[in-house]
């Protein structure tokens, strides 16, 4: 598995990339893609949508079920990756660029791990 | 205690992702579901079918017990012929959908959905009457199900040509496909030209094995439930548990073409008849607005339910997001606009005739 160093890991397979102290892009994961299998429809928030740690802030659906995208952190939707909604397939292809939405005005964060500590925990998961 | 089908270990072997499904561990999918549905649709593919369940009843009086518990009528079925046909409940409701194969004039096979085999069995038992046995043969077929346009070219290669059946809905017992002894039956549940091959489980490996190189030329590639189910969805055959349950009538399917009414009686026949005409009806929904619809998504028409879905996903070949589901007779209406409830967001959905595919 190929997770970058630079990304921080939540234990729901999310990937959090933070751009600065209050703004970050999220996405899920290549253990999380593989897991849901192609994926075929992507449901995101709107922007200026206040988004929670812990909550749902979209879904991911394959041919055969939904998944939630739980955040990692809590803040305000500054963009969300529209490319997505048209070619979902891109998330399967390319996990770490098909970033979801960029969260700005960031108020608190999940604990999050490194790409190791990810890497440990998805074998424990397997 | 889930059960193992024989061909466990090679599903294993093969990177096919195992869940439990009535009853049985079977892979949902090898590699993809999208692809293994384009597989069948285009070229063929294999599938691991042995949890349905086998039934043999016969006797003097099988064809009387036949006509009685099941609601089509098997009167003038020649040996060879496959005939479809629900079982139902004093009431009228659907205990299962089943196929039956007419082995000879007092002999007969019944395949029924692996999640109600015992159910069915106590069923059948209970009603049975003079001169009949049944025996539950489930643990002694293995079960293939090859399947898409290239599936009679593939097995050619396996089976002496005039040994594979002509005509859907036919079969020819004791077929030696690359050697081994098989029931092969013109049928399936993909909405493709199919055959279904039922053997010994101990020849089960070998046949799966035989059959896959045999087709990898033309493209065969293993298929796991996944595909199974977007792609008889996708040709919009009903399934047990979802749009057929104990408290659904065949004739709200749209079962009524294997419902023969006239027959003398059978189980659920006044039953059937105290329903009068169906107040709802199964239809079929074409996901227009954005997003996918499920199962157990309630329908409306503004802010009156007028139905609900019974089966929703999205449909490789057509390539788009489509749903079955039972709504009040006078919507069930083609060209409706409806709005499905997904999730807490609603999404604009029409009904379409069905079925959404059908083979060239």
């Amino acid at each position: 598995m190929n997770n970058p160093e630079h990304l921080k890991y939540s234990k729901s397979h999310e990937w959090v990339e933070f751009l600065d102290e209050t703004t970050a892009r999220v996405g899920i994961t290549d253990f999380a893609q593989n897991s849901l299998g192609g994926l075929v429809f992507v449901n995101l928030p709107e922007e200026e949508d206040d988004i929670t740690a812990g909550e749902s802030l979209g879904d991911v659906e394959s041919v055969k079920a939904v998944s939630d995208i739980i955040s990692p952190i809590s803040g305000k939707v500054a963009k969300i990756n529209e490319d997505l909604l048209d070619e979902p397939e891109k998330i399967n292809e390319d996990p770490y660029g098909a970033w979801f939405v960029e969260v700005s005005e960031i108020s608190e964060i999940d604990e999050l791990l490194d790409a190791k500590e990810y890497e440990a925990f998805c074998k424990e998961e397997e | 205690m889930e059960l193992k089908t024989p061909l466990y270990d090679t599903h294993i072997a093969r990177g096919g992702k195992i869940v439990p499904f009535a009853g049985y561990l079977l892979p949902v999918q090898y590699e993809d579901i999208s692809k293994e549905h384009l597989a069948v649709r285009k070229q063929a593919g294999l599938f691991d079918v042995s949890h349905m369940g086998e039934i043999i009843v016969s006797g003097p009086d099988v064809l009387s017990n036949l006509n009685y518990m099941l609601t089509n009528d098997f009167t003038n079925m020649e040996d060879g012929r496959v005939r479809y046909s629900p079982m139902c409940n004093e009431d009228g409701g659907i205990v299962d959908d089943l196929i039956v194969y007419r082995l000879s004039q007092d002999r007969y096979l019944i395949v029924v959905n692996a999640a109600n085999r015992h159910k069915d069995v106590e069923f059948m038992k209970q009603h049975l009457k003079g001169d009949v046995v049944l025996e539950d043969a489930s643990d002694h077929y293995a079960q293939l199900a090859l399947q898409g346009p290239k599936s009679k070219e593939i097995l050619s290669k396996l089976v002496d040509p005039a040994r594979i059946p002509e005509k859907y809905y036919t079969f020819i017992n004791h077929v030696k496909v690359a050697g081994i002894d098989c029931l092969v039956s013109q049928t399936g549940y993909t909405g493709e030209h199919g055959y279904e091959l039922y053997c010994d489980p101990k020849d089960a490996v070998r046949l799966w094995e035989e059959v896959l190189e045999a087709g990898e030329a033309e493209g065969l590639i293993p298929c796991g439930l996944g595909a199974r189910d977007t792609l008889r969805l996708e040709a919009a055959m009903p399934l047990y548990g979802h749009e057929m349950t104990d408290h659904i009538s065949p004739l709200e399917v749209g079962l009524g073409f294997a419902v023969k009414m006239q027959k003398e009686d059978f189980v659920g026949k006044a039953g059937i008849e105290k329903r009068g005409e169906p107040k709802v009806k199964r239809v079929g929904f074409k996901v227009t607005g954005r997003g996918i619809v499920r199962e157990e998504n309630p329908v409306y028409i503004g802010d009156i339910q007028i139905g609900v879905t019974t089966s929703g996903t999205h449909c490789p070949y057509l390539g788009g997001a489509y749903a079955m589901g039972m709504v009040e007779v006078e919507h069930a209406v083609v060209g409706t606009e409806v709005e499905i409830e997904v999730r807490k967001r609603k999404i604009k959905c029409e009904i379409i005739p069905l079925p959404f595919y059908k083979k060239a």
